[in-house]
Formats: C-alpha cells, sequence, structure tokens
C-alpha cells in the first residue's frame, strides 16, 4: 500500500480530491496538514512550539457544502506565471507545484491569482506557504486524517469511477 | 459597506451596533462564528465522544469508517451520553442558581442578610405548606428559614421525590412514578448521570435518555422551581408592570449601569443602590445627570419583572451595549456571559465587574458578592461606574434611539386575578376560552439567540404566526426580550397581530397577547400555570391532554435542553429550532421526536424555519382539540384568510 501510494505521489496524473458529499468539515484535515509542518510533528507538543505550524490545506464553506480545499497543482499554474522572485516552479516529473522559502520575497502576488485561495500567507516569516505534498512522508498527512474518506488520491479517472460506484449503491 | 449587518440581526438597534463594529474592526460574536465555519459535523452530529482517554472516537456518519467507538459504544450509545450530559449541564447551571437562591434566603431569614426583606409572605405560607412545614405560632423569619433549609435540603435528599412535584396534576405525578423518573434529589439525579455517562455504565440509549428526563424534572420542578418561588419569597412576586427596552434605554447624559447574567441576589440591591443620594450627587458633579441603571440578559428579566427596570437587550446584545460607547461599567453574576466581553470592554472605557466566585475572568476586576454585605458592595460597584463616566469618549458614545414599551411581570398567581377579573381569582376564564374555541391553545416560546439564525427573528416570526391563530403566548429569557422589542408584549399589539378570538380576550381583560412570565429559571412558573389549568378542569386530567405546544427556536444553551426535556417529561410537544446533536443516530433521534410521545405524553420537534415550526405547534394543538373533542375554533376561517 505505501509503495502504491509513494508511486501515486510520483505521478503527474495523481491528485487529492474531495468528495463534498463527504466531508463533514471536521478541519481534521486542517490539524493533520498543520501538525505534518510543525518541528515536533506531534499534536500535543505542537501547541508549545514558540513558531505555530501553518496549515496549507482549509475547510472551506461554500453555501451549504463544506470541501477541503489546498493547492491543486495547476498544470498550467496562475500562480508561477505571477512569481516574480522565481520562488514558484513546476517540477516536470510530478507536476508538482513547488514553492522555494529561500527565493520568496512575500509579495503575496501569487496569493492574489490563486483561483482557489490555496495559497496561504504566513505573516511571521513573510512568505507564501502552500500544499508541498508531505514530502517527509510516504501518504499525504490531510488523506490519512480524513475520518469519513472524503479526500481521495487517485486520478481524475479512478475519482469519477469512485463517484459514479457510490451513485450507483445509494 | 456590506448589508452583513442586516442579514445578522431583525433588531434595528442591533444592526446598528453590528455595523459600529463592523466600521471600528471590533470583532463580535456574529464575526467568530463566521471565522467558525465550517462547523465539525461529528459535533454537530452527536457522534464525536471524548469521555474517555481512549478517544476522542469518532463515529463515521456515512458507514464506511469506524462505527463504534474504542469501547465499543455505538453511535447511539455515543449520541445519548452527550446528549444526556448537555440535560445535566443546563439542569446544573438552573439548580445551583436555585441552590444560591435558597441559601439567601436562609440568610436573610436569620437576619444575616439584612439588605434583604422578606416581600413574598403570601407566598411563603402558600410553600410551607407545599413543604409540610406548620406556620402557627411562627415568625415569618422562622418559617422562612424552615422554608429554605427545606430546600437546601432537597439538593442533597437522596430518597423519596421532591416535593413540588406534587403540584403537578396527580395522573402526571403516577406516570412518572410508574416510569421510575420522579427525581429524588436534585443533585442526586445529577450526579447519577454522570456515572451512568461515564466510560462503561450505561449503554441503553433509552435508558440513559430515561434517565435524562429524571434530571431535567429535578431542574424544573425542582432546582429552576425552587429558584423561582423562593425569589417570589425574598424579593416579592412580580405585579404587571410597565418597562422599556432595547438599546435605546440607554442615556447619553446619564451614569449607564449593565447588570448581566441571571442571579437576582445581587442586582435587585442594586437598585436600590442606584438611589443612593451620595452616588446620585457624585454622578452630578461628574456632570452626569443621574445613574441609569439597566439590565441585559435574565438579569434584565428579574429586575425588569420586579421592579420595572428598563431591559438593554437578550444575549447577543451583550457586546453591542458596550459598542455603544455609553456604558459605564457592567456587572455580571453567572451565565450566559461571553468571555469575549473583556476584550469589548477594552476597546472603549467600560468597566467590566465580575462578582460570582463561579465566574471569573482573567484581567478583569472581580468584586465578590456576599449576601451580608449586599448592599456596600452593590453600592462600592456602582461607584466605580460613577468614577468611570469621566473616562468617557464623548465621540464614540452612538447610542441606537430604538425603545420599545412593554408590559411584563405575569407570574403563575396574578396571571389568573388578572384572566379572571379583580375579583376571581381562577383560571376559569382560560379554560373556557380555550374550550369555546375563541383561544385555540396556549404556547410557550423561550430560549436564547444563536448567530445561527437571524437573531430574534424566530422570536419573533414563530410569535406572531401564533398570536394570529388565536393561541395566547407566554415567554420568559431572551425570547421574551426579542418579541419585547417588536413591541408584542403590549397590550396594543392585539390589535395588529392577534387572531380575533385572542383579541376579544385580551381586550376583555386587558392583557397582551404575549405574555412575559419571567426568566429563564422561571420558565418553571409555566409549568404551575399549566398544572393550574389541568386542575380547573375541562381539558383532561393531565398536562398531556392541553391543547398547548412549547419552542425555543434560536436555542444554544444547555439550560435550553434541560428546559425542553422537562417539558417534554411533563408531557409537551416542544419544538426546538436548529436539531439537538442527536442526528448521528437515527434511534435517539426517533426516540426523542417520536416514541417517547407514547412513553412520557411529550415529544419533540426539530423545525428551524419558524413559521413551519408554529404550524406545527397549531396542528399539534389542533390535535389535542380533537382528542378533548372541543369545539371548533371560533374564528378559524378569519385565521385561515389570514395566514
Amino acid at each position: 500500500m505505501s509503495k502504491d501510494l509513494l508511486n501515486k505521489k510520483k505521478s503527474k496524473e495523481v491528485k487529492i480530491f474531495c468528495d463534498i458529499t463527504k466531508c463533514v468539515g471536521c478541519k481534521s484535515c486542517e490539524i493533520a496538514c498543520a501538525v505534518e509542518h510543525s518541528q515536533s510533528k506531534d499534536i500535543y507538543s505542537v501547541v508549545k512550539e514558540s513558531s505555530r505550524p501553518k496549515k496549507r490545506v482549509k475547510a472551506q464553506s461554500i453555501g451549504k457544502r463544506v470541501v477541503s480545499l489546498h493547492c491543486q497543482h495547476c498544470e498550467d499554474a496562475p500562480c508561477v506565471k505571477a512569481c516574480m522572485s522565481g520562488a514558484l516552479s513546476k517540477d516536470p516529473a510530478t507536476g508538482a507545484t513547488l514553492h522555494d522559502n529561500d527565493k520568496c520575497v512575500g509579495c503575496w502576488m501569487c496569493v492574489m491569482v490563486c483561483p482557489f485561495g490555496a495559497i496561504v500567507q504566513d505573516v511571521e516569516n513573510h512568505i507564501a506557504v502552500k500544499c508541498d505534498l508531505c514530502p517527509d512522508r510516504e501518504d499525504f498527512a490531510c488523506v490519512a486524517a480524513c475520518p469519513t474518506g472524503a479526500l481521495f488520491v487517485g486520478t481524475k479517472e479512478e475519482f469519477e469511477k469512485k463517484l459514479k460506484e457510490k451513485a450507483k449503491k445509494e | 459597506m456590506s448589508d452583513k449587518h442586516i442579514e445578522r440581526s431583525a433588531d434595528p438597534a442591533s444592526q446598528k451596533m453590528i455595523k459600529k463594529a463592523e466600521e471600528e474592526n471590533i470583532k463580535i460574536a456574529w464575526d467568530r462564528y463566521d471565522a467558525m465555519q465550517p462547523q465539525c459535523g461529528f459535533g454537530e452530529l452527536g457522534i464525536c465522544c471524548k469521555i474517555c482517554n481512549m478517544g476522542p472516537c469518532r463515529i463515521d456518519p456515512f458507514g464506511e469508517g469506524s462505527q463504534t467507538g474504542i469501547c465499543g459504544a455505538s453511535k447511539d450509545t455515543i449520541v445519548a451520553r452527550n446528549l444526556a450530559r448537555m440535560i445535566t449541564g443546563g439542569a446544573a447551571a438552573h439548580s445551583d442558581h436555585g441552590r444560591d437562591i435558597a441559601h439567601a434566603l436562609i440568610l436573610a431569614a436569620k437576619g444575616e442578610a439584612h439588605d434583604y426583606a422578606l416581600k413574598g409572605t403570601d407566598k411563603l405560607r402558600r410553600l410551607a405548606k407545599v413543604y409540610g412545614i406548620t406556620v402557627e405560632g411562627k415568625s415569618i423569619e422562622k418559617i422562612a428559614e424552615e422554608l429554605g433549609e427545606a430546600c437546601l435540603a432537597e439538593f442533597g435528599q437522596q430518597h423519596g421525590e421532591l416535593r413540588m412535584l406534587s403540584l403537578a396534576p396527580q395522573r402526571r405525578q403516577e406516570l412518572w412514578r410508574k416510569l421510575g423518573v420522579s427525581p429524588r434529589g436534585v443533585d442526586r439525579e445529577i450526579v447519577e448521570m454522570m456515572h451512568r455517562t461515564h466510560i462503561g455504565v450505561d449503554n441503553d440509549y433509552k435508558n440513559i435518555i430515561n434517565h435524562g428526563l429524571r434530571v431535567a424534572l429535578g431542574d424544573g420542578w425542582g432546582g429552576s422551581m425552587i429558584a423561582t418561588e423562593l425569589s417570589d419569597v425574598l424579593f416579592g412576586s412580580p405585579e404587571p408592570i410597565r418597562a422599556t427596552v432595547n438599546l435605546g434605554v440607554l442615556k447619553e447624559d446619564h451614569v449607564n449601569i449593565v447588570v448581566h447574567g441571571h442571579e437576582p441576589t445581587l442586582s435587585d440591591v442594586v437598585t436600590d443602590a442606584v438611589k443612593d443620594k451620595e452616588l446620585i450627587d457624585l454622578a452630578k458633579k461628574y456632570g452626569a445627570k443621574g445613574i441609569n441603571l439597566v439590565g441585559m440578559c435574565c438579569t434584565a428579566n428579574e429586575i425588569l419583572m420586579r421592579h420595572g427596570l428598563p431591559s438593554a437587550g437578550n444575549f447577543l446584545q451583550q457586546e453591542l451595549a458596550i459598542l455603544t460607547g455609553a456604558v459605564e461599567l457592567m456587572m455580571v453574576d453567572v451565565q450566559c456571559i461571553m468571555p469575549a466581553l473583556s476584550s469589548v470592554a477594552n476597546s472603549f472605557h467600560t468597566k467590566l465587574v465580575t462578582t460570582s466566585p463561579k465566574c471569573i475572568f482573567p484581567g478583569v476586576e472581580h468584586i465578590q458578592f456576599h449576601e451580608e454585605k449586599a448592599l456596600e458592595i452593590a453600592k462600592k460597584i456602582i461607584r466605580m461606574g460613577v468614577e468611570n463616566y469621566k473616562n468617557r469618549t464623548k465621540q464614540r458614545v452612538n447610542i441606537p434611539p430604538e425603545i420599545k414599551g412593554l408590559v411584563a411581570g405575569f407570574t403563575t398567581e396574578n396571571t389568573f386575578r388578572i384572566l379572571g377579573g379583580k375579583y376571581r381569582f381562577t383560571v376559569r376564564p382560560l379554560n373556557d376560552a380555550i374550550i369555546s374555541g375563541r383561544l385555540r391553545g396556549a404556547a410557550g416560546v423561550v430560549g436564547c439567540n444563536n448567530p445561527n439564525i437571524r437573531h430574534d427573528w424566530a422570536h419573533i416570526e414563530m410569535v406572531k404566526e401564533l398570536i394570529k391563530n388565536d393561541i395566547l403566548v407566554v415567554q420568559t429569557g431572551c425570547s421574551a426580550i426579542a418579541c419585547a422589542k417588536e413591541g408584542l408584549l403590549t397590550p396594543e399589539s392585539a390589535f395588529e397581530y392577534a387572531g380575533e378570538g385572542l383579541r376579544e380576550v385580551c381586550e376583555a381583560v386587558g392583557i397582551p397577547p404575549v405574555l412575559h412570565v419571567g426568566s429563564c429559571v422561571d420558565n418553571s412558573r409555566i409549568l404551575l400555570i399549566l398544572s393550574s389549568v389541568v386542575a380547573e378542569g375541562g381539558l383532561g386530567d393531565d398536562i398531556s391532554d392541553l391543547p398547548v405546544a412549547g419552542a425555543a427556536p434560536e436555542w444554544m444553551s444547555e439550560k435550553a435542553v434541560s428546559i425542553g426535556f422537562y417539558f417534554v417529561a411533563s408531557g409537551v410537544y416542544t419544538v426546538f429550532g436548529t436539531p439537538q446533536p442527536v442526528i448521528g443516530s437515527e434511534n435517539v433521534t426517533n426516540y426523542i421526536t417520536n416514541e417517547l410521545e407514547n412513553v412520557i405524553g411529550g415529544k419533540f420537534a426539530f423545525e428551524a424555519d419558524p413559521i413551519k415550526a408554529a404550524r406545527m405547534m397549531i396542528e399539534h394543538i389542533n390535535k389535542k382539540r380533537a382528542a378533548l373533542k372541543l369545539a371548533g375554533v371560533m374564528y378559524e376561517k378569519t385565521a385561515n384568510a389570514k395566514a
């Protein structure tokens, strides 16, 4: 399973999807993301860290629905185009949108152009923060934390197939 | 600027202050509500269990993930336990309030709290009878002391039944006994519920909920009733009284003092303290014209009912009152006091003062209240307010002009006197009006505010719909204040809003179509009114036979859940706005919204749309009328045409 996930992570086609009919807005993904991006990676220690970790995913209300939303790693990413310092770039192999903290000058252009509102301002350190696909772990913290299985890792086709199966069951 | 302020509240005064908060970038409850979205689905559904340290456990509501907690508790058990603990929290709050009143009564009777007089001697004698205390040859003080001790003993009582249960209809008492839900002692049932819901104890959801009924009955017919009745003994029973309501009661040229919270022990003495000549002179020295004392939330209701003092507003207006920039001091005791008050007060010159050892705010001045030195402490606090007048920034003062008149002060006893006319102390006319179909029935609309529904809107819409359909409405708490601000608590409102039958009753008796019976512990008054209506005859032999219904359209507190449960356990159909956190369990939801009716005569319904909820209450009342084989509603056609 873990190998499978690792391979998936490297695939250009694989993304994290959110089934909005299953997202209950518990924010478990937010907590897990913040913990993953902390120094201790431990929920009880995180609260004592001097610099609080920034979550890069947000359970958002859209009308009456709730959706767990993070960087979509767009093919033609507007943030990369808008980035004047070259901090944002595309990884040609995995398709991931990468962010280099050292190059970031905190101009917030990426924050403004992102159509998903998925880039977060780290005001403390004056840099942009976004989903980095959890480089320190084999799977994704948010997906692993999702208690309802609303977050799904796979290709667009796999996700559509899953939704269709679910519709059939109902 | 957006129209957020209009979406957030139906009250124009509140809208202005919400807008002011937005302009000045001061965060208030609605902003915090927005920031909190989305709220956790597990919590909303009641399927998160944090009772033991194997957890927290969460049941996947979609049936794919975990379906039991680590201990094996099903979603039914988890939901029932969480709900039971809400009932228990509410019952504990009301009952602890009752305990404090009993304590104050004893001190007053012993002469140790000399700032209190025993004003309600009629009620004292009546209660002495209920508690089996002989009155012959005893002084008022002696009777009061014995009554206070008898009530206090009921909190820790381990056997038998609470005395006030004997005021319920005979049939109801028998049913409670048969079901084993007659509370033995107030605290005992609360403690037992904490035990039952501990890890690895009760896991039959019906058994848990049934004990919840017992806890709640210990609140309604115990803690809350003791609070209400002994307050009447100590401070006197309210009488119908004219007063004013809404933020417009704050005065630009006066020192404004707001009392906020729930218990009347301190606030009642404050009403005397503000008449102190020395303090008034001091206020004048600082350039104010005098001292203006107003209430907030249920403390407001207590001093409104007994002294006709104005009410500045309900739960969601506590921050807004400070936002007027005209409040010198807000003193608080217990319950429904937002921790956010200290930061809002810091944005203005307003001084916040806590008075109860049970309710401390970090960084906020605490002046502890002692019954023995009540007036002295009250004066000290008022003086702080007066001294603070000079710190007011005149340019920031912005008091909305909205102010409405109302009549408050209805009680179990005097409502009947009014309905019966001056010489007939009886509910007969009320029963007759219902039997003849002039009135369709009666409803209690009570409860809180909640930013999850437009402030005041649900209360107002529901009550208007009910009175339009010839249903006499009784109200308490924040709900009463909401409708008072809309002008529904005036006799004149009968002409504008009431159905023809209700209007005739209001005209004949000279009452508003909506009766304010007090604070949230005073919901116990409604239980006694219902019992009197049953005793009067002609409408069945139990509360569950009556064409009545209850509602809490904007509820938020645990106290509201306890109130809901004691009404249901007393046989009343009760509609809550947003659902209680039970939806995660179909079984528990079905039990409390359906099966319970066959068990105990009352049940819940959940409906956030106030008009739909009112129609459900009307349907229920019609059903009860039909079961009693009563005549049709006299002006049914008119009512339909209006609907």
